[in-house]
């Protein structure tokens, strides 16, 4: 059931002309940045081969753009799960998936991992164009794999997010709106705590990012961002059963 | 299958509704055989939708503990076990549930499938479900680019892909010509010789052809429940449907 879930819900997405313009257009952004980072590494390459241990390409080019990827995906992310509920509510289509015998976790299920499988779709470009750089340098797949399982990570906890957003309200614009502020609202509240183990860092998604980012696999990063996603996706189970109390 | 399967498909007990401050619906309990085709009549915010969407499990009743209110669709309770009971239920609301952007084919697919159909069975299913519900030749086509009367068509036909025991549909010929009107209710016919219908509607010509009972609703109460036959000769005026539904609805005022 929740394959099935998901598969409708990829193929409403690609069977839309906009996903396609979309997935164009960030890949052509995506490039933009890489070669922007690129370009800058060559640059100051001459000055950076005069240290005795100098910083690879890996690091100058692949952990700067995943960073910035994380940070557009936090204002992209929304724009997708935003249609997940409030539009299935809105065009009066919900009334088939809550006749239907499903209970409520299989359908946040099923929508929440067909997103995350376009999702995961629309960054792969990202690795392919790093991926490049090894025809003509040594990279460090450590690094790279690290910030790979970091960035699907940060996405699926954005997209539980975003889910249950979708779920509190009719109209998808209000709740992209909604998620927007939340996760925008997560990561200010982050970058503003001055205090080095104020909670706020403890709770914003990108904080927990920072150490893949780097390169470093923690187990308790990890589980922040399951957790995280857990708590969103039991959210919104939750508020597809009062669905049924409240109408 | 007819001879395994329970004879009521159908079982609801003081059913309650209530909207914040507003009691929508009034302890109402209805019961349908196999076989059975109901009307269900009413002005307009009777409650008629309301207690579609209780009985297909879109919407629970209030009081589920106290009142003694229960659903039992085959014998299976809808509020304990929801999941089996609604793979026995098709639904069709009032605006058809449609993923505008699907074809036809993928669309009704994806409803055999989700009410548990497998895949082979589900394929053979809508071979036949096109043909029945009049939709052979727009298979390929995008639902969104479909006029209104097929959309409905469409609508109909992902409620009975999967031939389940109970058909509720919600005003099922809105927005059909004449002609469709009169398929749509051959169809609504032929449903019923093997499953059980319930159809809200306005119009009591449909009533008067299709159903084999029918139950009025006002404010929410069923105020009168019997056989068409029983209504139109209600009062010792055979013949005089409309009247009786008229001088009915008009006397509870």
């Amino acid at each position: 059931m929740i394959r099935l879930l998901a598969l409708r819900e990829l193929r409403s997405l690609f069977a839309m002309s906009s996903t396609w313009f979309i997935l164009a257009v960030l890949q052509f952004i995506f490039a933009w940045f890489f070669l922007a980072r690129l370009e800058a590494f060559l640059e100051v390459q001459p000055q950076l081969a005069q240290l005795a241990n100098p910083p690879g390409v890996t690091i100058t080019v692949a952990a700067p753009m995943f960073n910035t990827i994380a940070l557009l995906l936090m204002m992209l992310v929304p724009m997708f799960t935003m249609r997940l509920i409030a539009e299935e509510r809105r065009n009066q289509t919900f009334a088939l998936l809550l006749s239907a015998p499903l209970s409520g976790s299989h359908l946040v299920l099923g929508k929440f991992f067909g997103l995350l499988i376009f999702l995961a779709v629309l960054i792969t470009g990202v690795p392919l164009m790093l991926y490049t750089l090894a025809l003509g340098t040594a990279i460090d797949h450590g690094l790279l794999l690290s910030n790979m399982l970091g960035l699907l990570l940060l996405t699926a906890s954005y997209a539980a997010v975003g889910l249950y957003i979708s779920a509190l309200t009719t109209q998808p614009v209000i709740a992209a709106i909604g998620a927007l502020a939340v996760l925008v609202g997560l990561w200010l509240a982050d970058i503003g705590a001055a205090a080095e183990n104020s909670p706020w860092h403890f709770v914003s998604p990108l904080y927990h990012f920072q150490n893949f980012n780097a390169g470093l696999l923690d187990s308790g990063d990890a589980a922040f961002f399951v957790l995280f996603s857990a708590v969103f996706l039991l959210l919104a189970i939750r508020r597809i059963h009062n669905n049924r109390i409240y109408g | 299958m007819s001879n395994a399967a329970p004879e009521t498909t159908l079982c609801a007990r003081h059913l309650t509704r209530r909207f914040g401050n507003r009691q929508v619906i009034h302890d109402l309990s209805l019961e349908l055989k196999r076989g059975e085709v109901l009307g269900l009549l009413g002005h307009n915010g009777a409650g008629k939708s309301t207690t579609l969407q209780m009985l297909t499990g879109c919407l629970l009743p209030n009081g589920v503990e106290r009142s003694g209110c229960s659903i039992e669709i085959c014998g299976i309770d809808l509020l304990r076990q929801p999941v089996l009971a609604k793979a026995h239920i098709g639904y069709l609301p009032e605006t058809p549930p449609l993923y505008r952007e699907l074809s036809v084919n993928d669309y009704l697919t994806f409803a055999a499938r989700l009410r548990g159909m497998q895949p082979g069975a589900a394929s053979a299913a809508l071979v036949q479900t096109r043909q029945r519900c009049g939709l052979e030749a727009v298979g390929k086509e995008i639902i969104g680019t479909l006029s209104k009367g097929y959309q409905q068509r469409v609508g109909i036909a992902q409620a009975i892909i999967h031939s389940p025991d109970v058909i509720v549909l919600d005003e099922p010929t809105v927005g059909l010509d004449p002609s469709q009107i009169r398929d749509i209710r051959n169809l609504i016919r032929e449903l019923g010789d093997r499953s059980s219908v319930i159809l809200s509607t306005h119009l009591l010509g449909e009533v008067e052809s299709v159903c084999d009972c029918v139950q009025i609703m006002q404010e929410g109460k069923l105020i009168y429940g019997g056989t068409t036959a029983a209504l139109a000769s209600y009062g010792g005026e055979p013949g005089h449907l409309e009247e009786n539904f008229i001088r009915l609805t008009g006397t509870q005022q």
